[in-house]
């Protein structure tokens, strides 16, 4: 079976081509670079993605400060992230990398703040 | 009247990086002008991955890839930063009429390099038929309600157009609990990304419709329902292929124009096609010492080359700056 996919990993986008036999990768082809093949890989084993999303900031100068997860997080747990990232309130002064909600899901993954935003 | 050395207009990446590069080139006394109240431009409400790879090696976030950059700014002390400030009017002897709150000052700079960057197209400039209920919003409007006010703009949404903001767009509303019931795109391919096709539509199954046009929107108060019917590759409808869509917002993104209204009323020669500087030169226009870059100069896919030309930007008025002298 030869499954068709675009990587991600760059604008360029290449589309790569995946040779399935019995469930296992025999060939991946279509890739500039070795991401492309680390990233097929993943697409056909467990596909991560990083969630990116903003939360509410209380008593802040910004209303919302955006985050991310610090590491790709399991697609189908996409959902299950956002609605925690949903509660979440922030209320004292965040820098650009600094935790909001360690180990998120128990995925493994932080969610930081990307932005500054002092008092 | 306030002379200064070099004045650059807007605090996106393109003019940080044409401000920073100057200043490594061996300009002093530089003023960096933005009418927000902070630096960053754009990429304040970019909050999703995929800057910097080819800058920094990294991919970086919006706001990350920005906050780099504003680092640098504020360590340099010979750039001095205005926010809050809006360039009113410029003529040919480069001479700035500035607005900030409580303050109307004129600027004089030797040299000038315009980093505006650009704005959306309308629902005008798309000639889109029907009535004008709420609920029509610009792809990076909806973008700033989300990600910068906390608001969601609507419950069922219809993207317009399959740029990169409006595919980006299509994942965040659907992150935020939205239905993202059709992107509708006039052509074969997606003016987006590919990878934005597949981590932004196709990753969450968001229905795209190739080749379609939308034909009018519907409803008084508030968005009810848009028509959208076939077309050939020439753009030409096909007959008897309409057909509804119900949903209470339409999200267009069409593609940007480039911001360059402020030069133009100095005398410089624009393009009106393109709206950007009549010019065979990176970041040159028809007035000498009057330079632009990043978005206002072409429209660029991605901000790593913003950010490369700008630099470029920035050496270039140091050049001219030192042929004055
Ligand atoms: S394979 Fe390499 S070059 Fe191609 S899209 Fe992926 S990361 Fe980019």
């Amino acid at each position: 079976m030869i499954k068709k996919m675009t990587c991600i990993e760059c604008p360029k986008g290449c589309l790569i081509k995946i040779t399935l036999e019995n469930l296992q990768i025999v060939k991946i082809d279509g890739n500039i670079c070795i991401k492309g093949k680390t990233y097929a890989g993943s697409e056909i084993n467990n596909p991560l993605r990083i969630v990116t999303s903003s939360v509410l900031a209380l008593g802040l100068p910004l209303k919302m400060i955006p985050v991310r997860t610090d590491k790709p997080v399991s697609k189908d747990k996409i959902f299950e992230v956002m609605s925690l990232i949903k509660k979440v309130r922030v209320t004292k002064p965040v820098y650009a990398g600094d935790i909001i909600v360690t180990n998120i899901l128990q995925s493994g993954a932080n969610l930081i703040a990307t932005r500054d935003v002092p008092a | 009247m306030i002379e200064k050395k070099l004045v650059i207009v807007g605090g996106g990446p393109a003019g940080m990086a044409a401000a920073i590069s100057a200043y490594e080139h061996g300009v002093s006394d530089i003023l960096l002008i933005d009418r927000e109240p902070y630096l960053g431009g754009i990429l304040n409400q970019c909050i999703h991955t995929g800057f910097g790879l080819k800058y920094f090696k990294e991919t970086l976030t919006g706001p990350e890839y920005a906050g780099r950059f504003i680092k640098k700014i504020k360590d340099i002390s010979q750039i001095e930063v205005s926010l809050n400030t809006f360039v009113a009017s410029l003529n040919k002897n480069k001479t700035l009429t500035v607005l900030k709150p409580g303050l109307l000052v004129e600027i004089k700079p030797e040299a000038l390099i315009m980093a505006t960057g650009c704005r959306e197209k309308t629902r005008e400039m798309m000639h889109i038929a029907g009535t004008r209920p709420a609920g029509i919003f610009s792809a990076g409007l909806a973008q700033k309600l989300i990600n910068i006010e906390g608001l969601i703009p609507g419950r069922e949404v219809v993207i317009i157009g399959s740029g990169d903001i409006g595919l980006i767009m299509a994942r965040r509303f659907t992150l935020e609990g939205a239905k993202v019931k059709a992107v509708i795109e006039i052509r074969q391919k997606s003016r987006g990304l590919a990878r934005n096709i597949a981590q932004c539509i196709e990753d969450f199954n968001i229905p795209i419709f190739f080749n379609h046009k939308i034909l009018r929107i519907f409803g008084r108060d508030r968005v009810e329902k848009i028509s959208v019917c076939k077309v050939d590759n020439n753009l030409n409808i096909i007959p008897d292929t309409t057909f509804e869509i119900a949903c209470d917002t339409a999200v267009l993104s069409a593609g940007l124009i480039p911001e360059n209204e402020l030069i133009e009323m100095a005398g410089v020669e624009i393009d009106k096609k393109t709206n950007t500087p009549v010019t065979n030169e990176l970041n040159k226009t028809s007035i000498l010492g009057i330079f632009v870059c990043g978005n206002s100069f072409k429209i660029y896919d991605i901000v790593d080359s913003v950010t490369e030309d700008s630099f470029i930007a920035g050496q270039q008025a140091a050049e001219y700056l030192g042929r004055l002298r």
